[in-house]
């Protein structure tokens, strides 16, 4: 249930001053977490958040169900994909739908979203086609989509490193629409969402843009799932306190949300958001999830992990809780549920055949990225390959190639 | 045509970059009411603004880090890095993050950062403030690296820095701020490109290849040598990424030796490199080795013992004997 410790719309970071941390313990986040579905699919109250989980018609909560249902559908298939080769890696993301999908859900198409590198389920919501993710984990892009298309920025595997893009972003946001207003542009006003973890909340760039963000009052929303594990290392070696309340040293409000509760994360997200586009400066979020899986595909979490606390967390499942209430309310029926299935199967055959026939690009396109500009040397030493490689033209046909 | 420092020179290139691009925009500590460190963004941030000259928390990978982000808005920032020897706080933001976004997003992103850093030693400071540490950045990929040695490249290179679609680092000489010079404001002159390097003096005995603080050192070398009846070409190779191969290959073969100068440590540093690439380019032309003049391998050394450790006109001389000699 929601707490009454809340920061309250309108007071510009005070709000944080009534909310108790917790004793310098995150073993007990209930007492101050926004929830308001919980597992048992009951929704509760909230003073401030309730009005924001009202907004919510019964065709979005079903569509937070669908986009939940459909990343989980994708999740697996790319496991099976990486399983069976046609994958160099994978970082499944089941257990924290629910954070990405109402995070993405609060986003307006004019925002900019930074993600790490599991935000899968963001990346639906904007609209990427979550077969462009997997050109990175095939090996044959280290992007794979176009970042300007739907405001959602290229992956970032050195962690953190793309908070302090998020924010330079911000500030750049903030000039624009300072110009705009001088112009009396009506343009709806535009935050950016800075993803990270828990683990990466120990990188001093996470440190340095929260400095940068408060200094400038800049409209940008860092959320951070923690999902308990940085690989192998549990959040207690990352932190002594509940990360959220790290915004109160820096000066902006802090929250602690129920990152399995898709409502309770869509309306905090939805606050922070017109909090930082209205001008009144970050918001840390810290939805706490879980990841139920292994970091990668290359991990073992057998090896430092209860399978009871995996237990405990799929109890706490955001999928099984929203179809409870859906079911419960009369707003989703078996029809609705079997749909969703369908829909979920058509995406991942369509990941799978995309995937499959996505080949390697030819060598040579390698030198043209690397400036933006003619560059002597590349020019110099693309013209090398051209001809080193023609001295093996025929060789193939021949069959004397390798 | 006008007399003014380097310092003064790289001022009046903001100045008419920020003039001539709304997008541009300074970030650094003490940039702003102070005018930096060494006064060279002066009386920027009464004439521009603070949206403009913004004055940056105490952060390097947070000035390099934000200053991406504003790029990818549209923005073009000129972060300036306080020393040499603070770079490094941000350089995974330069190496990781700015050099490899436009190969990373196949070319539909640019991040278009110019990144000052007043570099090099002979100030008689402390630590940390005398470093030469270009080749590391040198060795990545998608940047490119210039810096002037006089007061006319200073005031148009920084404004070619700006107006580059690339990511530059632009690494000002600092102990050759207040070194005046001749600045035409109303044209480059010919030659112009910034990463093209400069004859500066001909010669048809030898070739010294310096850039940045060493070149006036160079040329005084030059001059000594020619008391002694040597003619001793001198290139600004002004351009460190990429590097002028052309110039420096035409003057190599046509001189037959080649000495090649910097600050920085010899070991692992642009003269190596010149001097693999001018041995595979016109090995039948030279006369004697390659012969590199620079700093030891050692972190730099106290002020007080620092003149042993920089290049000077003695070491280039005594280089100069031992490819003439060969």
């Amino acid at each position: 249930m929601g707490s009454t410790q809340l920061p309250t719309p309108g007071i510009n970071g005070t709000g944080l001053d009534q909310q108790s941390p917790a004793g310098g313990s995150s073993s007990d986040p209930a007492a101050e977490m926004i929830q308001l579905l919980g597992p048992d699919g009951k929704l509760g109250t909230d003073p401030v958040f309730s009005d924001y989980a009202k907004r919510l018609d019964p065709e979005q909560l079903r569509g937070f169900y669908a986009d939940m249902a459909k990343v989980r559908r994708f999740d697996q298939e790319a496991t099976a994909l990486q399983r069976q080769g046609e994958l160099a890696l994978w970082v499944p993301l089941t257990g924290q739908e629910a954070a990405q999908i109402g995070s993405g859900r609060a986003t307006q198409r004019q925002d900019y979203i930074f993600p790490t590198y599991r935000e899968h389920g963001v990346a639906l919501t904007r609209d990427v086609d979550l077969a462009e993710l997997l050109k990175l984990f095939r090996g044959i892009s280290n992007g794979g989509w176009d970042p300007t298309e739907n405001n959602f920025h290229l992956y970032t595997l050195v962690l953190a490193a793309q908070t302090l893009h998020s924010v330079g972003y911000a500030m750049g946001i903030q000039r624009d629409q300072k110009l705009a207003e001088a112009n009396g542009s009506n343009d709806p006003k535009a935050a950016v969402v800075a993803y990270f973890g828990d683990g990466a909340s120990s990188e001093g760039d996470v440190h340095e843009s929260m400095v940068f963000a408060a200094s400038y009052n800049a409209p940008v929303v860092f959320f951070c799932q923690n999902n308990h594990w940085a690989i192998s290392v549990p959040t207690e070696v990352q932190t002594k306190v509940p990360l959220f309340n790290r915004a109160k040293g820096y000066g902006f409000p802090g929250i602690r949300v129920d990152g399995n509760d898709v409502i309770a994360v869509h309306a905090v997200t939805e606050w922070a958001l017109e909090h930082a586009r209205e001008g009144r400066g970050p918001v840390l979020i810290e939805a706490y999830t879980y990841r139920v899986g292994a970091h990668t595909t290359a991990d073992d979490p057998t090896k430092y992990r209860e399978t009871a606390e995996e237990t405990a967390w799929r109890g706490k499942d955001p999928l099984d809780r929203l179809e409870k209430y859906l079911r419960n309310e009369g707003l989703a029926d078996d029809a609705f549920f079997e749909q969703v299935k369908v829909d979920g199967d058509k995406l991942a055959a369509h990941v799978r055949s995309t995937t499959q026939s996505l080949q390697g690009p030819d060598f040579r396109e390698s030198f043209a990225g690397v400036y933006a500009e003619p560059h002597p040397l590349v020019a110099e030493e693309l013209a090398w390959f051209e001809e080193y490689s023609a001295g093996f033209e025929g060789d193939e046909e021949e069959g004397t190639s390798n | 045509m006008s007399t003014m420092t380097i310092a003064k020179a790289i001022n009046e290139g903001l100045r008419a970059s920020l003039t001539n691009n709304p997008k541009s925009l300074l970030m650094g500590e003490d940039i702003g009411p102070l005018g930096g460190v060494y006064r060279v963004t002066d009386g920027l941030v009464r004439e521009f603004g603070v949206d403009r000259v913004v004055d940056t928390p105490l952060a390097e990978s947070g000035i390099v880090g934000t200053a991406i982000g504003l790029a990818l808005r549209g923005y073009r920032p000129i972060c300036e890095i306080q020393f040499d020897g603070f770079v490094f706080p941000g350089f995974n933001q330069i190496t990781t993050q700015l050099a490899k976004m436009h190969s990373r997003s196949g070319g539909k992103l640019t991040v278009p950062v110019v990144i000052r850093i007043p570099y090099g030693g002979g100030i008689g400071s402390i630590e940390h403030h005398s470093e030469s540490p270009e080749a590391l950045f040198a060795h990545t990929a998608g940047l490119r690296i210039i810096t002037p040695s006089n007061a006319h490249d200073a005031y148009w290179m920084i404004q070619q820095a700006v107006d580059c679609t690339d990511p530059v680092i632009f690494f000002e000489p600092k102990r050759r701020y207040w070194l005046k010079g001749e600045v035409d404001t109303d044209a480059p002159g010919p030659a112009s490109d910034p990463f093209q390097a400069h004859v500066l003096r001909e010669g048809s005995d030898a070739t010294i290849v310096a850039y940045g603080p060493l070149v006036p050192v160079a040329l005084a070398a030059a001059a000594a040598a020619e008391e002694d009846g040597r003619s001793i070409e001198v290139i600004d190779l002004r351009s460190i990424s990429p590097i002028d191969f052309d110039t420096v290959t035409a003057s190599a073969k046509k001189t037959g030796r080649l000495i090649v100068a910097h600050e920085a440590p010899t070991f692992g540093g642009i003269g190596g490199e010149i001097s693999a690439r001018i041995s595979e380019r016109a090995f039948l032309h030279l006369e004697a080795p390659v012969i590199r003049v620079g700093g030891f391998h050692m972190p730099y050394p106290v002020a007080k013992v620092e003149e042993d450790y920089l290049p000077d006109i003695d070491k280039l001389l005594e280089a100069l004997d031992r490819s003439l000699a060969y």
